[in-house]
């Protein structure tokens, strides 16, 4: 019997069969072409802020935290649409996030102890 | 050859997929630590040029929006082949790639400015790490352009179905990867200066 099995998976679709089975994998339909375009636009908007930003001497202070934050919006959108984490199995956004958080592990030990710094 | 829909396995996901994934996991320590490296040596530099001498903004800007831009039209892609439209799939693998050239191109020419103006791999650590990080992702993202043009090649002769949209969904998450390390990197190495 395999693990799928076992969880009340069919394997070729992932559909739960078992009465008391839990469902362990979200496999749920991806966007279509409108939402992948309107993610583009937001991307789109998003990188012009940045640069915008950048050359605004008033925001110099806050410089960093707002360029970090779109960053990370600009990352979280493309990997949640469209590389379908929002929508796939939680395994691999356990993967994912398992090497994410394994390189921000990298950033704070070797940035402490070697003496560098973000900015 | 049996399609992705007919895999069985014990975690009822596809294991291609699923190795995809933690190739991607392993790439994250691998950009991680060239980024680190960077972040570490960047303003240990005992000589010139340093980055505020060489950066152009305004032309890294553009070269990073035509990446972000390719992410959509690969994606777009793939919801051509999933809808089993054949010219969709290969105008959006056509495309894509175009758009990976067109930012390999604008790194060479980065890279030739920056080599013009006294910056080699061994002129200052900020030359070493810089050349690094940005190599290996201007390689990664070759390596992203002969895998769609090899898609585009399999999709005109007929061997790219809708059965087989898992190659290109494989393709595109490398490709949206190749993507995210850019994103990070414009912010960190260009755009946030010591």
């Amino acid at each position: 019997m395999t693990l799928a099995e076992f969880r009340g998976i069919k394997p070729a679709t992932g559909e739960v069969t078992g009465q008391a089975a839990k469902p362990v994998h979200r496999q749920g339909a991806h966007p279509g072409p409108a939402e992948y375009i309107k993610i583009g636009l937001t991307l789109a908007v998003i990188t012009a802020v940045e640069v915008a930003v950048y050359y605004i001497d008033a925001l110099s202070d806050v410089l960093v935290p707002i360029l970090v934050v779109l960053s990370a919006l600009k990352f979280s959108l493309v990997v949640m649409w469209f590389m379908h984490l929002r929508f796939d199995s939680g395994l691999f956004s356990t993967f994912f996030v398992g090497g994410l958080m394994l390189v921000a592990a990298l950033f704070v030990v070797v940035l402490a102890t070697l003496g560098g710094a973000l900015v | 050859m049996q399609h992705s829909s007919a895999l069985e396995t014990n975690t009822g996901l596809d294991n291609r997929k699923l190795l995809m994934w933690l190739f991607l996991a392993s790439e994250c320590l691998f950009f991680g630590s060239l980024i680190g490296a960077y972040l570490l040596y960047r303003d240990k530099s005992v000589v010139g040029p340093y980055p505020e001498d060489l950066f152009d903004i305004p032309f890294t800007s553009v070269s990073a929006f035509i990446l972000l831009m390719s992410s959509v039209t690969m994606v777009l892609a793939l919801a051509a082949i999933q809808r089993g439209d054949q010219h969709g799939l290969r105008i959006w693998l056509l495309t894509t790639a175009f758009m990976g050239i067109l930012f390999v191109s604008g790194q060479a020419f980065e890279f030739t400015e920056f080599n013009r103006q006294g910056l080699s791999l061994s002129t200052n650590l900020f030359g070493t790490t810089f050349f690094v990080l940005t190599g290996f992702h201007g390689a990664h993202v070759t390596v992203g352009i002969l895998i769609l043009l090899s898609l585009f090649v399999m999709a005109q002769r007929g061997r790219l179905t809708q059965a087989e949209s898992l190659h290109v969904e494989l393709a595109g998450l490398y490709w949206h990867f190749v993507d995210v390390v850019w994103i990070v990197i414009f912010t960190l190495v260009y755009l946030i200066q010591p």
